[in-house]
């Protein structure tokens, strides 16, 4: 830890001073979550959602693992035996609702983990590194959640698993070779089955890797807070523990009970009735859709229903989803505002909560939406903002934004006057 | 640099969305899409409740019973419940020997091979047996019907959007074939008009059409509505066996989650308190 008032690791006992002679173990737990650590005295809640994103992983990881145990990923049986989980297993049809329902709640921590990031300016310097891994860790998620959708090998599951391997197919030349590596075949049948299962149950161990290289590069400058204005001295920090394990231990209660309360009373309720019914490549759902957590992308996707020039349609929706998160990679030096916090923002704070925000909750219902009018033309203007937003709107306005003066420290902004300077 | 190629980026997609939404709103104005008939005819499930819904909602053991009788009388001769066996029977308030002779005595047998001569042959069902399937594959089920297939009835309440109404209603819900429907719309030969179907016409004909088809042992009345029901309640059991367990758990968890939750935030407010008071004293 970089602040040097941070406190210093002291073993109390004798065995504590020989492991920390040779696996300094408590001294690494000391310096991340413990007085090791300090942190912004003044973060809000909004800064509750990374360890919930963490714990979600964890709660995806266990039910998975148990899970594995008793599916089989083979194209046959692969639906029966989720059904055998339901009904067979003791108590398997709470890992598995805990499983389908964590993901979804996973993808709320970390949308929310973003939505913070971005309002708050945390992915400016000298946090860049933390935001580009967070995208990865994002990329990856999507992935790792989508081939999960596949293995219950219902209606939903198919089709999903064919149209969204089908979007390769529209990149010229390698498109058509690159699905069928993917699917191990022309269409999702036994072999995609089982290279997504292994995917599947590799791609988490690979998240974990890069979210402790994430809160790796979190402890070099530490937290960002709600004010943008660095820490300037012990005064604006607490230590990490007992201050904020306490901070997150409740707010971890009250996320499990919504969490629990969705998955003991409507374990369904996010999910789609056609993957009750088993895969059938001869009968198409009448709307095919992802999961929510996809549908602001899916609306992109399908916004784009003319070709330009030599240019498909389907290869352009293509090129804009992925650009959609990859211009996340680029958001760092797209905003030059030396500012970081929105709230001493006046014009981004404006395009934040009137124009981002709402652009994305229409890019969500329109994805979820059968692709017919009028969510087509709603998806085409919000996706029109969402680019703007991010590669024109960001960068002129750190030109052109005259921000609200900034507190002198994160102290004097939680006490509310200038602070006699004391150390 | 950065921001110089992502304005053009920017631009780029912007305007091709804003161009497409102006050639959509064009084509939207001169030539606005018209509602598929199906939609004009098409009917939401009716309101119809069970006694298994909500959070405190138990599974009436009675009415599973008669849901069962209906499905085995009037069901079970074209729809199969593969995913259930005898022995899951149990769960609705049969003894064990009622189970035993209930499997036994099923009309279609267990498939097997013969254990003398090693030929595909059928014996009697025990507890242990999944419930035998009507046909013996799709292209036999497709062939004695008309060339639909009879969908299996494990999980139907769950596969279908409206849940447990949507088979009420689409039980009841045969009628006579509005006047005004267009003649493309019209139920051809083998089908059915049932508004609360997909496309209207269904190729099952109506299963329950008269008060009293099945005879109840206890004092209920056999109504076609209550038929329906009783089968669309005995569906929800097939669908999620572990419903009511499932919301007992979900109580024992939220309550212990809701002392823990208070606990820790007292636990919270208190480790914070020096820390808010010290914002206090500045303040006064």
């Amino acid at each position: 830890m970089s602040f040097p008032w941070a406190q210093q690791y002291k073993p109390t006992t004798e065995f504590g001073q020989w492991m920390d002679d040779r696996l300094p173990v408590g001294r690494l737990i000391y310096n991340s979550l413990g007085a090791g650590y300090p942190t912004p005295r003044n973060l809000n809640y909004m800064w509750n959602f990374g360890s919930l994103a963490g714990l979600f992983l964890v709660i995806q990881i266990v039910t998975g693992i148990i899970l594995a145990m008793h599916y089989a990923a083979n194209a046959n049986i692969a639906f029966d035996s989720v059904e055998h989980i339901m009904r067979d297993v003791n108590s398997g049809w709470m890992i598995r609702y805990a499983h389908a329902n964590g993901a979804s709640f996973f993808f709320i921590a970390i949308y929310l983990h973003i939505g913070r990031g971005l309002y708050y300016g945390s992915y400016k310097a000298p946090r860049e590194m933390i935001w580009l891994l967070g995208v990865v860790i994002y990329l990856l998620a999507m992935a790792t959640a989508f081939m999960g959708y596949v293995l219950p090998w219902g209606q939903m599951s198919f089709w999903g698993a064919k149209v969204i391997t089908g979007l390769f197919e529209a990149i010229p030349l390698v498109g058509k070779p690159i699905q069928e590596l993917l699917l191990g075949g022309f269409a999702p049948d036994n072999a995609a089955l089982n290279r997504f299962f292994s995917l599947h149950y590799l791609l988490p161990f690979v998240i974990a890797g890069v979210i402790i290289m994430h809160i790796w590069a979190l402890h070099i400058p530490g937290s960002n807070n709600p004010t943008g204005v660095s820490v300037k001295g012990k005064q604006d920090t607490v230590p990490f523990h007992p201050f904020y394990t306490a901070k997150d231990g409740w707010f971890v209660g009250l996320a499990l009970i919504f969490f629990t309360a969705m998955l003991f009373f409507m374990p369904n309720a996010l999910g789609h009735a056609d993957n009750y019914i088993p895969a059938n490549p001869l009968s198409t759902p009448a709307h095919i859709v992802p999961e929510w957590y996809f549908w602001p992308w899916y609306a992109i996707l399908r916004a784009f229903t003319f070709d330009f020039f030599f240019v498909p349609a389907k290869l352009l929706g293509v090129l804009a989803m992925f650009s959609a998160i990859l211009v996340w990679f680029f958001l760092p030096w797209l905003d030059r505002s030396p500012v970081r916090s929105g709230d001493y923002r006046p014009r981004f704070k404006k395009f934040f909560w009137f124009g981002l925000v709402p652009c994305i909750v229409i890019l969500g219902i329109c994805g979820g939406a059968p692709a017919e009018e009028p969510y087509v033309m709603l998806s085409q203007l919000a996706s029109a903002y969402y680019f703007a937003h991010f590669l024109i709107v960001l960068p002129l306005l750190s030109r052109i934004e005259k921000p609200a003066p900034l507190p002198n420290s994160i102290t004097e902004a939680v006490i509310g006057k200038p602070l006699q300077q004391a150390s | 640099m950065v921001r110089f190629f992502g304005i053009l980026i920017g631009l780029f997609f912007a305007g091709m969305m804003v161009y497409s939404f102006g050639r959509g709103a064009v084509e939207y104005v001169s030539n606005p899409p018209v509602k598929a008939v199906e939609y004009q005819f098409h009917e939401k499930p009716k309101e119809v409740s069970f006694a298994s819904d909500g959070p405190f909602g138990k599974f009436d053991n009675q009415q599973l019973q008669r849901g069962f009788q209906v499905y085995k009388e009037v069901c079970a001769a074209c729809h199969g419940l593969r995913l259930v066996a005898f022995r899951n029977l149990s769960d609705l308030g049969y003894s064990e020997d009622e189970v035993k002779a209930i499997a036994a005595n099923w009309p279609i047998e267990t498939p097997d091979i013969d254990p003398n001569t090693g030929e595909a042959s059928t014996r009697p069902s025990i507890p242990a047996d999944k419930f035998p399937k009507p046909f013996a594959n799709n292209v036999a089920a497709a062939a004695a019907n008309n060339n639909a297939i009879p969908p299996d009835l494990s999980l139907i309440t769950k596969a279908r959007g409206g849940g447990a109404p949507y088979i009420y209603s689409l039980l009841t819900g045969y009628a006579e074939v509005p006047a005004k429907l267009p003649e493309a719309n019209r139920p051809g030969s083998g089908l059915h008009y049932n508004p609360y179907f997909a496309n209207l016409n269904i190729a099952m004909a109506p299963p329950i059409t008269a008060d009293g088809q099945v005879t109840y042992s206890d004092e209920t009345e056999a109504t076609l509505s209550q038929m329906a029901e009783d089968v669309s309640a005995f569906l929800i059991w097939t669908a999620e066996p572990s419903l009511i367990k499932q919301k007992q758990t979900g109580w024992a968890v939220l309550a212990f989650l809701l002392i823990a939750t208070i606990l820790a935030f007292l636990s919270y407010k208190s480790i914070w308190a020096d820390v808010k008071s010290e914002k206090k004293k500045k303040d006064a």
